[in-house]
């Protein structure tokens, strides 16, 4: 009786099963990181957003500070955004006619409120909270990026879990003197304090950072 | 038998596990900027409204100086300038022009008058009432203050002990 299966069959049995277990592994990475990739998370795009609001131009042109617009972000979990009165503390004097700010006249004269698209938003589950960061000497850059350079805002970094603790495991060394809090575009200099000199000051290190119900409550 | 029971309870019981599973990612809870409804309106957390309750100053203590420095710089430098002179960035780019404060009818204003600027602001120029909280309205009142005597330091205001001082 002549042989059911020839030699060859061998190579194309481990060919075929090396290539199950390669497209199951494969499966298994892709799922896992392609929702958290850069690209998924839309890293680096710009947001359309009602009115082309320009930080570049405001921020690191005419030299506002962020808590001119962004008020509670010493004070609340959230930064919050600026509402039309805080547009209209200037715009109802400069550029009063310009196209560009219809959208912010309208909701003034309608007393609605402008509807900003997200760029930053961690989900649901999470727990995130700006006046603790703030207080605590991290600095706006560090989540949010250059932002003072951005003509229109987009999201510089993958807010992932991995991102989160990279940091929560060792804060010493993205720390930074509250007097640069708000300048996106800091460098530590050589009069800047050592990592180990801003922990205690700000008094970090009593506990342990990384315990899931700091972030997940 | 026993075991095709057994296997069909597992199953059930798997089922009403992953049954339970959703995206945690949006939930029902509280997130005022979900929807235009509970969008934060006029009234960020620990600030008030406009035609709010009167505010006794707080006592006068280093500290509240140097927060009225920091609140000075963000909310009114960009149009007062840090000296106060009124020249800021946003007055050089159109807006009206801002008085000086270090003038004498602003220095012999009372307290009370300086916060009600702030607060409810003072013709073109709008009020702060909603971005700066009570305490640190005085704050920034305290520090103008300060700004207008040190432009109008005579060297006869210095003890003797701040002349001899280099
Ligand atoms: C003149 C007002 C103004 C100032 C000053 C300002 N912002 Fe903004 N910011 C806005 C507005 C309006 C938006 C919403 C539109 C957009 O996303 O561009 C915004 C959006 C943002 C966002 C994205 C929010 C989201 O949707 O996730 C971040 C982050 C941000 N600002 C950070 C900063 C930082 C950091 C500074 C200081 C360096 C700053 N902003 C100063 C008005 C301002
Ligand atoms: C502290 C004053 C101030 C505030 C607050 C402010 N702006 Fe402006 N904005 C300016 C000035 C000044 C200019 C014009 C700059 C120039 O002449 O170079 C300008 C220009 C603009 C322009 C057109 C020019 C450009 O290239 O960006 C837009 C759009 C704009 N602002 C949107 C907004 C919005 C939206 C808000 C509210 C979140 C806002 N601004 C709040 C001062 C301000
Ligand atoms: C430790 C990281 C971190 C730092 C530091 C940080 N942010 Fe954020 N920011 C976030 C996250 C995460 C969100 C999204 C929050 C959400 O989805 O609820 C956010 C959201 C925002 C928003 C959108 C509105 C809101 O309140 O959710 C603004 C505006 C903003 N940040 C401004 C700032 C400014 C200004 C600073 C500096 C003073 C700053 N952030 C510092 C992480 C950070
Ligand atoms: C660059 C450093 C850094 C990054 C990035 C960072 N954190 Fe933090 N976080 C800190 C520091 C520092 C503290 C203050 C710790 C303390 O007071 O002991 C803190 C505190 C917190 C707290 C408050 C804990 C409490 O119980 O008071 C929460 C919640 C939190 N972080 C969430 C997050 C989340 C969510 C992210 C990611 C989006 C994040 N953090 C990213 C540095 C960081
Ligand atoms: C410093 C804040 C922080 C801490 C501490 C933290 N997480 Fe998270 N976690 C996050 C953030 C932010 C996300 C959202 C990530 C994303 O959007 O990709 C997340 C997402 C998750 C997810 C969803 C996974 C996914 O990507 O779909 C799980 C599960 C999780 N965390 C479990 C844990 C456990 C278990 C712990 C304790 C060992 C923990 N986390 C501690 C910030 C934290
Ligand atoms: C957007 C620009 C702008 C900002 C920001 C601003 N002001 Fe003014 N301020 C003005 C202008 C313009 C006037 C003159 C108003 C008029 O006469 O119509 C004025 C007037 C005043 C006056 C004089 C009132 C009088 O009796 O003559 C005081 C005091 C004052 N501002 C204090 C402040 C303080 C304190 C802050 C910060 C919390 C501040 N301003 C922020 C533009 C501004």
């Amino acid at each position: 009786m002549a042989a059911v299966f020839s030699p060859r069959a061998n190579v194309i049995v481990t060919v075929v099963m090396l290539g199950a277990v390669g497209v199951v592994v494969g499966v298994c990475l892709w799922w896992f990181t392609w929702p958290r990739s850069d690209y998924v998370r839309h890293v680096g795009w710009a947001i359309q957003q009602p009115v082309p609001f320009s930080h570049q131009h405001h921020v690191a042109g005419l030299g506002i500070d962020c808590r001119f617009c962004h008020s509670s972000v010493e004070r609340s979990a959230q930064a919050s955004l600026p509402p039309t009165f805080t547009c209209m503390t200037c715009h109802s004097q400069i550029w009063t006619n310009a196209a560009l700010l219809a959208e912010v006249r309208d909701s003034l004269s309608e007393n609605r409120p402008i509807v900003w698209a997200r760029v930053t938003d961690v989900p649901d589950y999470v727990y995130f909270n700006h006046s603790i960061h703030v207080s605590k000497g991290v600095g706006c850059e560090s989540c949010h990026g250059d932002v003072a350079r951005m003509p229109l805002t987009y999201k510089a970094k993958t807010l992932t879990m991995q991102f989160c603790l990279d940091c929560h495991r060792d804060p010493g060394p993205n720390l930074r003197p509250l007097a640069n809090i708000y300048d996106t575009n800091w460098h530590p200099d050589p009069a800047t304090p050592p990592p180990a000199e801003l922990m205690r000051a700000y008094h970090i290190g009593g506990r342990n950072l990384t315990e899931c119900a700091i972030c997940h409550r | 038998m026993r075991n095709a029971a057994a296997f069909a309870v597992g199953i059930a019981a798997m089922a009403l596990v992953v049954a339970g599973c959703d995206d945690m990612t949006s939930q029902k809870k509280q997130n005022p900027y979900a929807s235009r409804a509970t969008a934060p309106g006029d009234v960020p957390s620990g600030t008030v409204q406009y035609g709010e309750a009167p505010r006794p100053a707080p006592p006068l203590t280093m500290a509240l100086l140097e927060r009225g420095r920091t609140e000075y710089h963000v909310f009114c430098a960009p149009c007062h300038a840090e000296t106060g002179d009124g020249h800021g960035m946003i007055v050089q780019r159109g807006f009206p022009a801002a008085p000086p404060l270090a003038t004498a009818e602003l220095m012999a204003a009372p307290p009370q008058r300086l916060y009600d600027v702030v607060t409810g602001g003072w013709g073109v120029m709008y009020g702060f009432a909603q971005r700066i909280a009570p305490d640190d309205r005085w704050a920034v009142v305290a520090y103008v203050r300060a700004l207008q005597r040190s432009q109008h330091m005579m060297l006869a205001d210095l003890t003797p002990r701040q002349r001899a001082a280099p």
